[in-house]
C-alpha cells in the first residue's frame, strides 16, 4: 500500500449562502494520479483551490501528510511549496522572461544558488522541449508552450502534489496534445497529481482513478475504465453522453 | 523687456530653481514612499492601518497645499514641533503628494489580475515576495503616466512654498516685483525656469512609458 498523501476529511466551502463543496470527502495517494471531471460550476476548480489554500474553508479539514494546511496561516508559503499548482490561464509573469519565470521562486522562496537554479530550469525545458525559449518573454509564446512553462516552473519547485485546473481549456486543439503529452510524461514518473479536466480521452487515459464531482458532491469514484464503460450513475451516464455525437445523417 | 535685466536676474532665478528642484525632489521621493506604503497597506485590506489610510488619502487629495503648509508652518511650533521652512515644505508636499500617489498605485495594483496574485502564492512566495516581484512591477507600469502627471503637478505646487518664505522661484519673482517693478522681466524667468524643469520631466516620463509598454506585457 503506497502511503496516503492528501486527504481531505468534510470538506465545506461557501460563497456567502452558496454551497459549492458539500461535506467532500477524498484521499490520494502516494504517486497516485487522480483525475476529476465533472460538470461546470460543480466545484472542480474550488476543489483544487481549496487544496492549495488560496480559498477559505467552512469547515472540515485538508491534511498533506497529516498536517492541516489551515492550521497555521504563517506556514502557507512553506506548505504552498508543497503543492505545484498550474493554471487554466497559464499566469506567466508577463514582465520576466522564461529563465526568470522559473527561478525567481526557487531563488527567493527556497535560497538556492542562481547557477544551479538555471542548470535545473534548462534541463526541464528541455524535457519539454523549449530549451531554446529561456531568453524570450511569455507574450512571445504560443499558448501551449506557456503552460509547459507554467509547468516546468512548478515543478523546479520539486512538489509532492501537483495540482492541474483545465490546463488545457484556453487553448486551441493543436496545442492540446503537446501540453497533455507533458502530463502523461509526469504521469510515467510516478508523480503524485489531481487532474481537472474536461479531455475525456485524455482523463482515461491518464488516471489511476476518476473522481466525477456534481454539485459539490463526489457522485461516482472509480477505475477509468470502469467509469468510461459502466458510469454506475444516471447522472454520469448523462454528463459523458455530452461528449458523444451521433453521426448526422441528412434525409432529403 | 531689458536684456540686462534678464542677465542680473538670472543668477537669482538660477538659484531659486535649485531650490525648487531639491526640495520638489526630496518631497515627491516622499510622497512616493508615503502612497506606496499607503497603497499596499489598502491592496492587502490590512484592519485598521488600511483605514487609516484611506482617511489620509482623502485629507492630503482634498484640501490645499497652502493650507497644509501653514498648519505645518504655524501650527506644529504651537505644539511644541518646531521645523525650518525647508522641512515644512517637503513634508507639506510629501502629505499632499502621498494621497495622489497612493491613489496612482493603488490604480495600477488594480489592473494586475489577483491570479497572478494566486499563482506566485502557488509558489510559495510570501505575500510582500509576491507583491515586490510579481505584482507591483506590473502595477507600476500601469501607474507610469499617473504617477507622471503626479510629479509634474507636485512640482508646479511648490509654487506656494514662497507662502512659508521660502525662497523658490514664485518668492524670488515676486520679490523682484515688488522692489524693482520689473514684472516683465522677472514673469518671463518665471516661466521660463518652470519650463526648463517641468519640460524634461515630462518628456522624461514619455520615454519610460513608451519603454515600459515595449518591456513585454500583455500576454
Amino acid at each position: 500500500m503506497a502511503a496516503e498523501l492528501l486527504k481531505i476529511e468534510h470538506l465545506q466551502k461557501s460563497y456567502d449562502s452558496h454551497v459549492v463543496l458539500k461535506n467532500l470527502s477524498l484521499f490520494v495517494d502516494e504517486g497516485e494520479v487522480l483525475v476529476v471531471v465533472g460538470p461546470s460550476g460543480c466545484g472542480k476548480s474550488t476543489l483544487l483551490r481549496c487544496i492549495n489554500a488560496l480559498e477559505p474553508v467552512q469547515g472540515g479539514r485538508i491534511l498533506l501528510r497529516g498536517r492541516d494546511i489551515h492550521e497555521n496561516e504563517k506556514n502557507l508559503p512553506k506548505l504552498r511549496q508543497q503543492i505545484g499548482m498550474v493554471f487554466q490561464s497559464y499566469e506567466l509573469f508577463p514582465h520576466k522572461n522564461i529563465m526568470d519565470n522559473i527561478i525567481l521562486a526557487p531563488i527567493i522562496v527556497q535560497k538556492r544558488k542562481r547557477e544551479e537554479a538555471r542548470q535545473e530550469a534548462m534541463e526541464l525545458l528541455a524535457r519539454v522541449g523549449l530549451e531554446n525559449r529561456a531568453n524570450d518573454f511569455p507574450r512571445q509564446l504560443s499558448g501551449g508552450q506557456k503552460q509547459r512553462v507554467a509547468i516546468v516552473r512548478s515543478l523546479i519547485m520539486h512538489p509532492e502534489l501537483l495540482l492541474f485546473d483545465e490546463v488545457t481549456a484556453a487553448l486551441d486543439p493543436e496545442m492540446v496534445r503537446e501540453v497533455l503529452d507533458v502530463l502523461l510524461d509526469l504521469a510515467r514518473q510516478g508523480r503524485t497529481m489531481i487532474i481537472v479536466t474536461h479531455e475525456m480521452q485524455f482523463a482515461r487515459a491518464v488516471a489511476d482513478r476518476v473522481v466525477f464531482l456534481d454539485k459539490g458532491k463526489i457522485v461516482e469514484e472509480s477505475a477509468p475504465e470502469a467509469f468510461f464503460s459502466r458510469p454506475q450513475t444516471e447522472r454520469a451516464r448523462r454528463f459523458l453522453d455530452t461528449f458523444s455525437f451521433e453521426t448526422v445523417r441528412k434525409s432529403g | 523687456m531689458d536684456i540686462q535685466v534678464l542677465r542680473s536676474y538670472f543668477p537669482l532665478f538660477q538659484t531659486a530653481a535649485g531650490l525648487t528642484v531639491r526640495l520638489g525632489a526630496e518631497g515627491i521621493f516622499l510622497a512616493l514612499l508615503v502612497g506606496l506604503i499607503c497603497a499596499a497597506v489598502r491592496y492587502w485590506k490590512i484592519p485598521v492601518f488600511c483605514q487609516i489610510a484611506s482617511c489620509y488619502i482623502e485629507i492630503s487629495r482634498n484640501t490645499p497645499l497652502l493650507i497644509q503648509l501653514f498648519f505645518i508652518y504655524y501650527g506644529l511650533p504651537k505644539v511644541g514641533i518646531r521645523t525650518s521652512p525647508e522641512i515644512c515644505g517637503v513634508a507639506g508636499l510629501a502629505f499632499l503628494g502621498g494621497g495622489y500617489m497612493a491613489e496612482a498605485f493603488r490604480s495600477g495594483l488594480e489592473a494586475v489580475d489577483s491570479v497572478q496574485k494566486e499563482s506566485a502564492f502557488s509558489l510559495g512566495l510570501s505575500k510582500n515576495q509576491a507583491l515586490l516581484h510579481v505584482i507591483l512591477p506590473q502595477a507600476v507600469s500601469v501607474s507610469i503616466p499617473a504617477i507622471l502627471a503626479n510629479v509634474i503637478f507636485l512640482l508646479k505646487e511648490t509654487s506656494v512654498f514662497s507662502a512659508v518664505s521660502l525662497m523658490d522661484l514664485m518668492f524670488t519673482a515676486k520679490d523682484l516685483i515688488g522692489l524693482y517693478y520689473s514684472t516683465t522681466e522677472s514673469l518671463f524667468l518665471l516661466v521660463f525656469f518652470y519650463l526648463m524643469i517641468l519640460l524634461p520631466v515630462s518628456l522624461l516620463g514619455t520615454w519610460v512609458e513608451r519603454r515600459l509598454r515595449y518591456a513585454g506585457f500583455g500576454t
